[in-house]
Formats: C-alpha cells, sequence, structure tokens
C-alpha cells in the first residue's frame, strides 16, 4: 500500500465510492429505501446507541447520502460530512449545534440575499440573534464580538457580488473569540477554494449550485474541519456535555475530531428532519464527477464575458474579481488562482429599467432564481431575490436597482457573447 | 516515530499484526467510549481482555475483568490505555516489566505522554498515541464511511460484504498519508493556546 496523495479530479470521481458489496455494481447505487433491517437486537441496540457504524434509517444516514458526504469531506479535506437536503437546511442544523436562546453569531453583511432573510427573520424566532458585519472592513467583525457570540459566519465569494472574503483574515478574529468560523463555499466549490486550509472550522454549501453543477436537484452539505476544540468553557454543550438523547453520551469525547459533523448528524438531522433524497444525492454524486472539468470551464467563460461587458458602453461597471482591475482581484489572485467563479454582477447605465429590459431579450440565458448550472442564468435582483430588502439594504448586499447578476454556464463563450450583445445593443 | 501524524501504513501494519489486546480502563458503562471500542474491537476478532481493578469479579461482553497488567496470566500484543494523559506512565512502566513485552502501546484519543512514548520505543515497543482503534480500523476498512467520515482511502476492489465478527480488509490505497492536515492544524492551535 502506497500513501501517495491522489488529486483532486481522483478525488472528485473516486472518493467515498467503491464498488457495491453486493453486487459489484460500479456506479453508486441509489438505496431508495426509508429503512435497514437489523442482523439482530444487540445489533439494533448498539446502533441506536451509536457504538456501531451502520444503517438505520434514512434520516439519520442513507449509504448512497453516506457516498456524497465522504467526497465532499475529501474535496474540502475534512474529516467528515453530513448531506441534508438544502443550504438552507445546512445553515441551521450548523447553528442549531452552536447556539442557544439568546446567543449571537456575527455574520458578514454580503451573503445571499435568501440567507440574509433566513438570518434577520426565521432565527431570530429561535431566539439566535444575528450581528452584522462588513467583510471589507475586518475590524467591524472584532467589534462585533461579545461573550454571548458562538459563531462568525461568511461566503468565501459572496453571492451576489462575486467579491472574495479575506478568509484567513476573518479566522484570526474567530480563533481570538474562541469560536469556530462557518465558511459557505457553495460559489467557489472546493475546486477554486478550500476554505478549510485558510482557517475555516466548518464549511456549509448548497450543493443545488456548483457542486451538483446541472440545476436538477436540491441538497446542501456541512464538512466539519475537525478543527475545533468544543470542550473549552462549556460554551457548545451539545458536543461538550452529556447528552440525555442518548443516554449521557458526551459527542466530542467519543467522536473526537468528527465529533461536529456526529452532532448535526444525531441531534440536528435527526431531530429536525431535513433529510436528503438519495435520488438527489446520486444525481449530486454523478455531477461532482466533472467538477473540475465545469468549474474551469464555467470560470474561463465569466472571465470573457467580464471582459466584454467591461468594454460595452451601455455597462457602468462590471464587478467581477477575475478583472485585473477589480477591488478583489488581490484576494481572487490569493484565495482563487484558478478563476474567480462564475457569478458576477454588472450594473448597467439605464438602471432598473434597463436591467428588466436586458433579462426579456436574452436568448441563452434563462432568467430564474438559481446559479451555478451547467447553463449560463441571468437575474436582475432588486426585482427578484433581494426584493424584500430595503433599497440601502439592497445596496450594501451589492444588488442595487442598477444592478444584474449573472451565472455564466458552460455554452461556447462566443455565443453568451453574442447572446449579451444583441440583448444590450437591441 | 513522529506522534503527530501517523503514516497510514503504520496504523495498518499495527492493526493487522496484532491478535490480542489487553484495555486498561475498560468500562462496563455501555455509554463510555472505552465500551464502544472493547466491543467494536470484540466483533472484529480480537481477542480482547478488559482490565481495571474495579470490576474484578466481573465480565465485559463475557471477558473477566483483571486488575491489573500483572494479572494477564498470558502474553498479549497490544495494550491499548483508556486513562487520561497523567496516568499513563505507570500503565507503561507496568506493561516494560511484562515477558514477552507486548509489541504495541496504544493511548486513546486525548491521551498522550511523549516520555512514556520513548520509554516503550527504547524497549522496541510500537506507539501509538491519541487515537481511537475503533475510529482508525473504521476508517482504513472504510466502514466508518457509513456515518460520513473521511475515511483518507480509496478503493476499485469489490469488497465482500460485511458480516457480524468478520475481519475487514484494511488493505486499501490512502489518500492523506497520516492525520488530515487540519486536524495537525487543531493540534497546533491548541499547543498555541496552551
Ligand atoms: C451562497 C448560497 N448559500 C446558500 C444558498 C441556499 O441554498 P439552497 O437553495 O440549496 O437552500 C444559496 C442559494 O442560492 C446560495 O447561493
Amino acid at each position: 500500500m502506497s500513501d501517495r496523495l491522489p488529486g483532486f479530479s481522483t478525488l472528485a470521481v473516486h472518493a467515498g465510492a467503491q464498488p457495491d458489496p453486493t453486487t459489484g455494481a460500479r456506479a453508486t447505487p441509489i438505496y431508495q429505501t426509508t429503512s435497514f433491517v437489523f442482523n439482530d437486537a444487540d445489533h439494533a441496540a448498539s446502533l441506536f446507541g451509536l457504538q456501531a457504524f451502520g444503517n438505520i434509517y434514512t434520516r439519520i444516514g442513507n449509504p448512497t447520502n453516506a457516498v456524497l458526504e465522504e467526497r465532499v469531506a475529501a474535496l474540502e479535506g475534512g474529516t467528515a460530512a453530513l448531506a441534508v437536503s438544502s443550504g438552507h437546511a445546512a445553515q441551521v442544523v450548523v447553528l442549531q449545534q452552536l447556539l442557544q436562546p439568546g446567543d449571537e453569531f456575527i455574520a458578514a453583511r454580503k451573503l445571499y440575499g435568501g440567507s440574509i432573510n433566513q438570518f434577520t427573520h426565521a432565527f431570530k424566532s429561535f431566539g439566535w440573534n444575528v450581528v452584522w458585519a462588513d467583510p471589507d472592513d475586518i475590524a467591524s467583525f472584532e467589534r462585533a464580538v461579545t461573550p454571548r457570540t458562538k459563531a462568525i459566519f461568511i461566503e468565501s465569494i459572496a453571492n451576489p457580488g462575486g467579491s472574495i472574503t479575506d478568509i484567513e483574515a476573518i479566522s484570526t478574529v474567530a480563533r481570538k473569540a474562541g469560536v469556530p468560523l462557518i465558511v459557505d463555499n457553495t460559489l467557489a466549490s472546493p475546486y477554486l477554494i478550500r476554505p478549510i486550509d485558510h482557517g475555516a472550522d466548518i464549511v456549509v454549501h448548497s450543493l443545488t449550485k456548483f457542486l451538483g453543477g446541472h440545476g436538477n436537484s436540491l441538497g446542501g452539505i456541512i464538512v466539519d474541519a475537525g478543527t475545533f476544540d468544543w470542550s473549552t468553557g462549556g460554551k457548545y454543550p451539545m458536543l461538550s456535555e452529556p447528552r440525555p438523547e442518548y443516554h449521557g453520551i458526551r459527542l466530542q469525547e467519543t467522536f473526537g475530531n468528527f465529533a461536529f459533523a456526529i452532532a448535526c448528524r444525531v441531534l440536528g438531522l435527526r431531530d429536525l428532519g431535513p433529510a436528503l433524497s438519495p435520488f438527489n444525492a446520486f444525481m449530486i454524486l454523478t455531477g461532482i464527477e466533472t467538477l473540475p472539468l465545469r468549474m474551469q470551464k464555467h470560470c474561463d467563460n465569466a472571465k470573457a464575458i467580464a471582459e466584454f461587458l467591461s468594454g460595452h458602453p451601455a455597462v457602468a461597471s462590471v464587478s467581477y474579481a477575475g478583472l485585473a482591475n477589480d477591488k478583489y482581484n488581490q484576494l481572487a489572485r490569493k484565495y482563487a488562482p484558478k478563476g474567480a467563479g462564475a457569478v458576477f454582477t454588472f450594473s448597467l447605465k439605464g438602471g432598473y429599467d434597463a436591467g428588466v429590459s436586458l433579462v426579456s431579450k436574452l436568448q441563452l440565458f434563462s432568467h430564474l432564481a438559481n446559479v451555478g448550472d451547467t447553463r449560463s442564468l441571468v437575474i436582475h435582483p432588486a426585482s427578484t431575490t433581494h426584493s424584500q430588502l430595503d433599497d440601502a439594504a439592497k445596496t450594501k448586499s451589492g444588488a442595487g436597482p442598477d444592478v444584474v447578476r449573472l451565472s455564466v454556464g458552460i455554452e461556447d463563450e462566443e455565443d453568451l457573447i453574442a447572446d449579451l450583445e444583441q440583448a444590450l445593443s437591441a | 516515530m513522529n506522534h503527530d501524524a501517523y503514516p497510514d501504513n503504520y496504523i495498518r501494519a499495527i492493526l493487522n499484526s496484532v491478535k490480542s489486546i489487553a484495555m486498561v480502563g475498560a468500562s462496563p458503562v455501555n455509554v463510555r467510549p472505552s465500551y464502544f471500542a472493547f466491543k467494536y474491537l470484540a466483533q472484529r476478532g480480537y481477542d480482547m481482555i478488559p482490565v481495571n481493578p474495579g470490576h474484578v469479579g466481573k465480565e465485559l461482553l463475557g471477558r473477566p475483568f483483571v486488575a491489573s497488567l500483572r494479572d494477564l496470566g498470558r502474553p498479549v500484543d497490544m495494550i491499548d490505555i483508556f486513562r487520561n494523559s497523567s496516568h499513563i506512565m505507570p500503565v507503561v512502566e507496568e506493561a516494560l516489566t511484562l515477558d514477552p513485552l507486548p509489541k504495541v502501546i496504544w493511548m486513546q484519543l486525548g491521551a498522550r505522554d511523549d516520555a512514556a512514548a520513548e520509554k516503550a520505543e527504547a524497549a522496541g515497543i510500537k506507539v501509538v498515541m491519541n487515537r481511537c482503534p475503533k475510529i482508525e480500523y473504521g476508517r482504513l476498512s472504510s466502514e466508518i464511511s457509513w456515518m460520513g467520515v473521511n475515511s483518507r482511502t480509496l478503493s476499485s476492489k469489490r469488497p465482500p460484504a460485511p458480516t457480524q465478527g468478520m475481519r475487514l480488509s484494511l488493505n486499501r490505497m490512502s489518500v492523506g498519508g497520516g492525520d488530515t492536515a487540519a486536524s495537525d492544524r487543531a493540534a497546533k492551535n491548541k499547543s498555541e493556546q496552551s
């Protein structure tokens, strides 16, 4: 046995998967079953007591989902992962392990609009209080820390603006505060950025986007970096204290550096219930096998389009971190040298109306509320994803009225540019 | 041996070669990590002996407790120590009085005593610290993958369907060498903080 390290593309195809022991099937089978037969009463008791590895019920774990979990954990360089039904479900499950009612978490102001809503409204009713900070001003994170702070949440590449976050600088703040850093790595995917290498303790994804990659399946995942010591100061009782749900087991003591992923499974997924369908897991796994190929093409197309738009007379500005003169280009070179992602915004001289008109004239770009599809997508955030925010909040999160967001697909670059050209000039 | 990051081959060779394991600090309480590990290793075919002076006269899963390593009454291949770091040294010193010596001394997740490790290694004994044999066996066989854990191994071979009491193959290709970079960083963070 050699201990040679396989590369990213090899892991994208192989990690977590092996031929099926029973049938020899080489593709990962879809274990479309709710439940699994126990060998005997003792086996059942061992599984329920977390003493043995194995399957019980698909709300707690499923063999198809497990392949997906191990694959993403391997690609991110984490110790373990837990797949759930959507990116938003991943965020709820993570914070449920960390926050008690009345606690706080600090979040970057530049986030996907849906996450801003979730944090501001839904989480408020759980007594989890979000405190906003500016990812372009690291000191604003430091100022936001209080004794009730339990976590910091950022996006590696922020949706919709495509700005790059200085993960290492914010991880230093998190370490000083003694709280874990959670990074939503959805828009980068581990092909472009591996946040754990830069100090993240937990990585979350909407698998719905580039990892699945084909716009056909919702999913989310939580990756445990194995880096955080949950036992200090009794701050994280879900991990450090005896759990009454499991006859007094302490998860950190029992599961060591993958205890957080286990907590998310046996306390989060089990009790909150957002399980991923094994069919979706299969679709997403198939997508991940081509992640390196797709992601490079997404980025190359995005850069060509950003350059084209920068030179167009109808365009006021383009914010794409892959452009040499962009405010985030330095950070892009450091964190995402292979490409600055494929989701970015630009603003039109014609304002709100020009945005609405452009979207209606495009022929190849689809007007819809998603990113990270093989197909190129367009949206006008001010009238859609960010419409619930007031004007000031829209602008702060990078979605002012004149802003159009693209998610560049993997079609031929010339065809995409021709489509934008006709829609801008018509 | 670098005790911060073990190559998979080192752990694999140990788990493939040892047959009998004396577990010092084994607990009959079924939510304690030592109970989990004892039961799992017994199910995977290891000859397990529970060592705990507080439970002499009782059995753990059908195996009688012995009070100390001196009371084993037969040679063992490996000693697995489920005690805090501060209680490791006397156990290792006792192990060094055994004849024949054990081939391996293993200290549980969270337990580490570098001076004790050095003594054991000077006597030709292989040492593993701050690891769990159940987790490592589950990882190298990829059985632990059922829980979404990164086994850091790959295989294109069709494995036999696992059944109870069966030894599993640990001979899969390693992905990450020893421990992950992430957990090395955690260890480093911890030592910087303390
Ligand atoms: C960066 C980011 N995080 C989280 C989500 C939420 O994911 P889901 O729609 O899978 O719940 C999205 C969805 O657009 C996203 O773009």
